[in-house]
């Protein structure tokens, strides 16, 4: 489990977080809603140390993850997919993943296997620059990357950004399997409220670096308020 | 073939520095200004040694050595603090590090030009009664340098530890986020880059001709520098290939251009080569992430 109490964090004058708490419960998916500048990604980067908090804690199955570095914390079992992805477009598919596996400790070549089974594109790519790759391929092998490092906590910063509908919609089936099957602690951050609610169990909905709530994914998608005011989801 | 030979012989040292300085460039954008001058005080360091009996493999192998913990003590102490700061700072501290270098081995060794003995000959070879210009000691330097080059090469390309390094250059933050330990291996990679530039200030220190003083790198460091330059300071290649380039032309220029020019020679193939690509010779990048 994660667990976030009374989390801030500031950026000068500005407050992108305040007093953020909800707990993400182990082997779920917890999505994290919100517009634009809601602070999603603060919340990511602050949980893997990229941002300082103010003030609050973060855990991770009892363990303060503030003061660590991020390298530690990533060493710790927690897999962040940053916004924009983060493969390294001069890489091969095959170096992306192998840097992935480095610091793990893992065997590549059973890392790679099963990656490629979840992943077959990444498989007939491996040679090609992750330059070359399409943006849902560019999701894959990013999280691929993540994952091949066997973590216990997957953070996924709008995996669905810019993919069409229908890449959406297999890489969110894909995400809910390994939630199941790896029993996947996953924190979802979606502007794409619709297509996130369907897979996640837990929802926090963010707005402007308050949580206005965190209840389950269901009741979140049921409640008329939210949908229109935060989530810009409008019934026809 | 003279010429080439020659050429080549001085070629490999620019080459080397200038490999040493895209090394740095690529994983901390800086300019290592005070490369030279902590090579030539680790070559130093390596000469002492010769006088308490050490042989020259002993002392080569204490300079480099030498130059693997100078490399990594600068980084940890005067580099780690410039990298969030304006460019200005680090060539400040650079170029004052490299002062500070050269009047302390003057203060400690004199500036007095000495020759750590090499077994290598300077007689050039023949064949069949023709001299070429090419000597056991040259050979030594142009074999050392490539050994360097390439042993640098193979750690980039084929090791977990340079994919490593090339991540932590490339995008330090998601090689953070992967768990690379990305302050290690800067101060590694100042340590690699230290060494090679010391390989080049023991080849000189153990040439006849030349000899070891506190300020004999500077002239090498400016073509290296140019070299560097010419390669687009982020290609390791670029760096090698420029450093002979600069060489040969230079030598042919010595022979068979008024006197005088050849020592203009990396600044003319500097201005010509920024002419035809502002962006250096083998470079692709087109910004900098870092
Ligand atoms: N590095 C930064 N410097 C200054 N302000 C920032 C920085 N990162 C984010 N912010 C501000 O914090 C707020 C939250 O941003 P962000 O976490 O990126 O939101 P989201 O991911 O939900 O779109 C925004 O107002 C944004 O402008
Ligand atoms: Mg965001």
């Amino acid at each position: 489990m994660i667990s976030i109490a009374n989390l801030s964090v500031s950026f000068g004058a500005v407050h992108a977080l305040t007093n953020v708490s909800f707990d993400a419960a182990k082997g779920k998916i917890t999505a994290i809603l919100g517009a634009n500048g809601a602070g999603k990604t603060t919340l990511l980067r602050t949980i893997t140390g990229l941002e300082e908090a103010a003030s609050g804690e973060i855990s991770l199955e009892g363990t303060s993850l503030l003061n660590m570095r991020t390298e530690d914390i990533a060493r710790a079992g927690v897999g962040h997919v940053p916004e924009g992805r983060g493969v390294i477009a001069e890489f091969t598919v095959l170096e992306n993943l192998r840097l992935g596996s480095l610091a793990a400790k893992v065997n590549f070549q059973d890392g790679l296997a099963e990656q490629f089974e979840l992943f077959p594109v990444l498989g007939e790519r491996r040679s090609q620059h992750a330059a070359t790759l399409s943006g849902g391929e560019r999701q894959m092998l990013a999280m691929a990357r993540a994952l091949i490092a066997k973590p216990s906590v997957l953070l996924l910063d709008e995996p669905s950004l810019g993919l069409a509908p229908l890449v959406t919609a297999e890489m969110m089936a894909t995400i809910s399997q390994l939630c199941e099957k790896q029993s996947l602690t996953v924190l979802l951050v979606e502007q794409n409220a619709k297509s996130a609610l369907k897979v996640a169990h837990d929802a926090v909905v963010l707005h402007l670096g308050n949580v206005v709530a965190a209840a389950s994914a269901q009741e979140v998608a049921s409640d008329e308020r939210l949908r229109q005011y935060y989530l810009g989801l409008v019934d026809q | 073939m003279s010429d080439v030979f020659l050429g080549i012989t001085n070629g490999v040292l620019y080459g080397l520095i200038a490999l040493s300085l895209v090394i740095v460039w690529r994983s901390t954008s800086i300019l290592n200004f005070a490369q030279g001058a902590m090579a030539m005080f680790a070559a130093y360091l390596g000469m002492t040694m010769s006088s308490h009996g050490l042989n020259f493999w002993a002392c080569f192998a204490i300079a480099l050595a030498a130059g693997f913990a100078l490399g990594g003590l600068t980084e940890r102490v005067l580099v780690r603090p410039l990298y969030k700061r304006p460019e200005i700072n680090s060539i400040v501290v650079m170029v004052g590090f490299l002062g500070l270098l050269e009047s302390a081995a003057a203060a400690i060794w004199s500036t007095a030009p000495r020759t750590l003995e090499s077994p290598f000959s300077q007689i050039y070879f023949e064949h069949h009664s023709t001299t070429i210009s090419l000597s056991p000691f040259a050979l030594f330097q142009i074999i050392s340098a490539l050994v360097i080059m390439t042993a640098v090469g193979a750690i980039f390309r084929y090791t977990n530890l340079g994919l490593q390094l090339r991540a932590a250059a490339l995008a330090p933050e998601v090689a953070r986020l992967l768990g690379v330990r990305v302050n290690r291996l800067l101060t590694f990679g100042w340590m690699l880059s230290s060494a090679a530039g010391v390989v080049a200030a023991v080849v000189i220190s153990s040439s006849g001709s030349i000899g070891l003083s506190p300020t004999i790198m500077d002239g090498f460091f400016v073509y290296g520098f140019i070299a560097a330059a010419i390669g687009g300071l982020e290609s390791p290649v670029g760096a090698v290939v420029a450093g002979l380039l600069i060489g040969l032309v230079q030598q042919f220029l010595q022979d068979y251009a008024p006197s005088g020019i050849s020592s203009f020679a990396p600044v003319i193939i500097l201005v010509v080569a920024l002419m035809i690509r502002p962006q250096g010779l083998f470079s692709t990048t087109k910004a900098r992430r870092v």
